[in-house]
């Protein structure tokens, strides 16, 4: 595995930790940290954090039928729900999870760049992006924040080169153009809390229909 | 480190000695954590019984805090509990107290529930039980050498500070909210929580290595 040097600030992470982030983001914090020792370290210790704020708490009485229902409970079998999908190649278990399965359904985009939307809400957005070696992808700003996972080969803009593992946060004053590496199709998990403002790509009215 | 870890921890145990949860000396363990490891190593029903008493009061404080009515939130602690019980075979006491474990699974069920949808996790990176060997004590005792550090360094902030920080942790803030604090408030407990993830870095490592 190369080096993960692009990772997740420390805001993200103590807000995916305290539960405040949204579902789109909390994928990508995921399915970084699952690659990225130096993030589940960071992930763990606001945890640690969490923990002790927990202890400090008053106590609100409980009822005692909770206490009957978890004591019932005990040897009883795990509900099925219990059980987080595992990791199926590239794609963590959190997107595995996503996809609803363990491979991505892709749409065509046009140049042979392909998307397939794991979720949507008012938070945001999630989705797989593939992107032939040496392809741009459209020189585009957004509306928001944006993050992007790469999970397998290689993209470089502006800021730099993101291998696998490495995370982009770019903010709307970012106006970038990712090339993908010529070593492989390069694979990304991006998400963004408002919609992308395309400025080539594709006419502006389009892009409801294809959700980019 | 400047000041003596020991005086550090008597006064923080001074302050907390009404929780029981104080370190009785360094080389102790929390006794949450000997409660858990109890339950994942041995079944054992009243050391569960004694991790309930402990934290399904607070858990529903938090839950309640955060927005949940009570009858919801108790329907998350019944999950969180016999999650607990039934996963307890994952936890590993080198990298997790009981409280930060269980805060995790506490939001990882309220978030289900609340979104409808299994909330995005981590893939899990522990050594299945068969092939774990006993943790290192100076692991499991250095992770609470931090935490107590921690903990003090929380205690000592100025109030208005610490309000900020329980209200984050608690779920009371948005990611907005958090994003604007981290340089500020949360800022101030970062230099604890940094020596708290070297520690954790290291044993991540040695998973690695196994």
């Amino acid at each position: 595995m190369t080096e993960i040097t692009h990772h997740l600030p420390d805001w993200l992470i103590r807000s995916y930790a305290t539960g405040s982030l949204g579902h789109a983001f909390s994928l990508v914090v995921a399915a970084h940290v699952s690659q990225c020792d130096d993030c589940r370290a960071r992930l763990e210790a606001e945890e640690l954090a969490g923990g002790l704020v927990l202890e400090s708490l008053g106590a609100v009485s409980a009822s005692d039928d909770l206490r009957k229902r978890v004591f019932d409970g005990l040897d009883s079998d795990p509900p099925a729900a219990f059980t987080a999908a595992e990791r199926s190649g590239i794609y963590p278990g959190a997107v595995v999870e996503a996809m609803g399965g363990a491979q991505p359904k892709w749409r065509a985009l046009g140049g042979g760049i392909r998307q397939a939307i794991l979720s949507e809400d008012r938070d945001g957005s999630a989705r797989l992006l593939y992107i032939p070696p040496g392809m741009a992808v459209p020189d585009h700003g957004h509306n928001g924040l944006e993050l992007t996972l790469v999970l397998q080969g290689s993209f470089s803009d502006e800021t730099g080169r993101f291998g696998v593992g490495d995370v982009e946060v770019a903010s709307d004053d970012l106006d970038h153009t990712p090339i993908a590496g010529m070593e492989d199709v390069c694979i990304c998990l991006a998400a963004t809390d408002a919609p992308l403002k395309f400025k080539s790509f594709l006419p502006r009215l389009l892009q409801p229909i294809f959700r980019i | 480190m400047p000041a003596p870890m020991a005086a550090g921890l008597a006064s923080a145990g001074k302050r907390m000695d009404d929780r029981k949860t104080s370190a009785k000396s360094p080389e102790t363990v929390c006794e949450q954590t000997e409660w858990l490891v109890a339950v994942r190593d041995r079944r054992d029903k009243k050391a569960f019984a004694r991790l309930y008493d402990h934290f399904v009061p607070r858990l529903k404080g938090m839950l309640m805090r955060s927005g949940m009515p009570g009858a919801a939130a108790e329907d998350v602690v019944q999950d969180v509990m016999l999650t607990i019980w039934h996963k307890a075979h994952l936890y590993d006491e080198s990298r997790a107290r009981a409280s930060a474990w269980i805060y995790r699974i506490a939001r990882n069920r309220q978030i289900d529930v609340i979104r409808r949808r299994p909330r995005p996790v981590p893939d899990e990176m522990v050594a299945e039980a068969e092939t774990r060997e006993t943790p290192e004590a100076d692991a499991v005792v250095g992770l609470e050498q931090e935490a107590m550090q921690l903990r003090q360094a929380l205690e000592t902030l100025p109030e208005a500070q610490r309000d900020i920080i329980e209200r984050a942790y608690v779920g009371e803030l948005t990611q907005a909210e958090i994003r604007e604090a981290t340089g500020l408030a949360l800022g101030t407990i970062k230099s604890r929580i940094r020596l708290a993830l070297e520690k954790l870095r290291h044993e991540l490592k040695d998973l690695r290595e196994e």
